[in-house]
């Protein structure tokens, strides 16, 4: 049932699903699993990276050493081995949503019908994945933002967003790793990195991961590191 | 160990530190980076003996000056057609020659050509992100933006005056007449048939709107077949992007790593090096190739490109030896 479309001379993009689903999303990170585990024993060869998204996966080869056809092959074979277990585990993100640091968070009580601090408990009651990382370093896409404070994306880009805001658009959510322009809302500020400068693990998330967000107060914000 | 210096006395925007780029974390939202030209770098490297992938500065047409402050040096300026010049005296592009201290090199844009790479015989020393120096333009991440009062510091610099002259330039590049070969899809069946056919049968040009993340193109308008907004999907570099506008981009070392916008084709890495060399208002077309065609053009590339580095370079490597052995020796004969 997947599809495979060729992309140029050295990737092959699988779509498991047309829409998003969070059992599509988990089809996807299974088989990225899968593949990863069979480039780790050797039995794919050819195989450069693979990259996760929402309900498509990636696929990209060194064409010196293989090309589309062999690839889809053996990704076939692979879907036939059956069902995998998908690891993953749970992050607690500590956050501030004090209007200080929460530009937006009136804005988005205003859409949503809410009063600030519904806006920041119905955040807090979301319960999140990890679907992917996109768009730039260390952008984790993560799902599960509660219906009732889904807002659209700013008909402008922001600029001057610092590094750890906290941004939701629609049913998404991140946590941004550098200072760029976003047309998400801002609704709060963290200390936590998604790329904490570790060299042997300079990534916190892995697609399929949850996360847990807790509030803590602008003081307690400030006193952290 | 010698260490050479080469202090920044002035550099435009987009003038970068690039190793050979940061294959592997595309899952992390992280493009490679890496040389827009890759053959010009990996050329401007090897003609000095240096590895293929080791660090140079990728020069925009902006144009970048440095004076030497340490220890004498031997450096390549290789790619496009740039003007280059020690002293306020023209050297001509796409060089290899000596820096002794107080000498000033100046590189700016010359008749063609968007990227030129400075490579210098040692080892740049530049700060590493993920085990790479190839720097992210939009985020600083990597080796960094090259700006003025920054010392481009070479250790284990090598002084190697035999290299100097004229290099070869690898012709298995070209573009003629902006002809670029495409694979279409994944997503050609998202336009209408129209809009497939104009694509590959209207000229385009290149614009203004041009960096290291992409080029947008200046041509017909690509229809979508309904209006939809498909969920993200993954982005590869040399991917032909169609925003709700109908305007296409191609995605160049820089690109983001997901996006919801339609891909309409992917060009081949072949012909992206030389489409990266283009400048905003050069004409292009896309010629569309099967996948097992595109394979080829990679195969047939990669054999000419290795050929081309263990043929020409070595060779004028090895001849520019034997002529300097050849003069020690006339020297040494005539005391």
């Amino acid at each position: 049932m997947n599809q495979f479309a060729p992309v140029g001379d050295s990737a092959v993009l699988v779509e498991l699903a047309f829409d998003f689903s969070e059992q599509a999303n988990r089809n996807v990170v299974a088989l990225d699993q899968a593949i990863n585990r069979a480039i780790d024993e050797g039995s794919v060869v050819g195989l450069v990276e693979t990259v996760p998204a929402y309900v498509s996966l990636l696929i990209v080869f060194d064409p010196l050493v293989t090309d589309h056809e062999d690839v889809c092959a053996a990704i076939n074979q692979l879907d036939a081995t059956g069902a995998v277990a998908v690891e993953s585990c749970r992050h607690h993100v500590a956050v501030c949503y004090d209007l200080g640091v929460a530009t937006d968070l009136e804005a988005v009580a205003a859409h949503s019908e809410l009063s600030t601090a519904g806006v920041v408990e119905t955040h807090l009651a979301g319960s999140y994945r990890v679907v992917m990382y996109g768009f730039a370093p260390g952008y984790a896409y993560l799902s599960g933002v509660p219906a009732s404070i889904n807002v659209p994306r700013k008909p402008q880009p922001v600029r001057g967003v610092p590094a750890g805001s906290v941004i939701i658009a629609g049913g998404q959510c991140l946590i941004t790793t550098i200072d760029m322009p976003t047309g998400w809302s801002v609704i709060g500020r963290t200390h936590f990195r998604v790329l904490p400068d570790q060299p042997d693990e300079p990534f916190a998330f892995r697609p399929g991961d949850e996360v847990v967000f807790e509030r803590i107060t602008l003081d307690e914000y400030r006193a952290a590191p | 160990m010698n260490t050479a210096l080469l202090r920044v006395a002035s550099a435009g925007p987009l003038v970068t530190l690039q190793d050979g780029g940061r294959i592997g974390h595309l899952r992390h939202g992280i493009p490679a980076s890496g040389p827009m030209d890759r053959t010009a770098h990996a050329t401007a490297n090897v003609v000095l003996g240096n590895l293929a992938g080791a660090t140079a500065v990728e020069v925009s047409r902006a144009g970048a000056s440095f004076e030497c402050v340490g220890a004498s040096v031997t450096i390549a300026v290789v790619g496009g057609r740039f003007r280059t010049s020690v002293n306020r005296a023209a050297v001509g592009s796409n060089i290899v020659l000596t820096l002794v201290p107080g000498d000033r090199l100046a590189i700016a844009a010359g008749p063609s050509g968007s990227w030129t790479y400075l490579a210098i015989a040692g080892e740049i020393q530049a700060p590493r992100w993920l085990g790479h120096t190839a720097t992210h333009s939009l985020s600083g991440l990597g080796g960094g933006h090259v700006t003025v009062g920054l010392d481009v510091k070479v250790a284990a610099a090598r002084m190697d005056p035999i290299l100097d002259g004229a290099v070869a330039v690898f012709a298995g590049n070209d573009l003629v007449d902006g002809a670029t070969r495409v694979v279409l899809g994944p997503q050609d069946h998202r336009f209408t048939a129209e809009a497939v056919q104009r694509f590959v049968t209207t000229p385009f040009a290149l614009t203004e709107a041009f960096d290291r993340m992409g080029v947008r193109l200046d041509g017909p308008r690509l229809d979508l077949d309904a209006a939809l907004s498909i969920p993200s999907e993954p982005i590869v570099r040399g991917s032909v992007q169609v925003a709700g506008d109908g305007v296409a981009t191609v995605l160049f070392a820089d690109h983001q790593t997901t996006g919801g916008y339609p891909k309409i084709a992917t060009v081949v890495g072949a012909d992206l090096d030389a489409f990266c060399q283009l400048r905003p208002g050069d004409p292009v077309r896309f010629i569309p190739v099967t996948p097992t065609e595109a394979i080829a053009t990679a195969r047939t590339r990669a054999a000419a490109f290795e050929a081309f580095l263990d043929d020409d370079l070595l060779r004028t490597r090895q001849l520019a030896r034997r002529l300097g052995e050849a003069d020690l020796i006339g020297d040494l004969g005539t005391h």
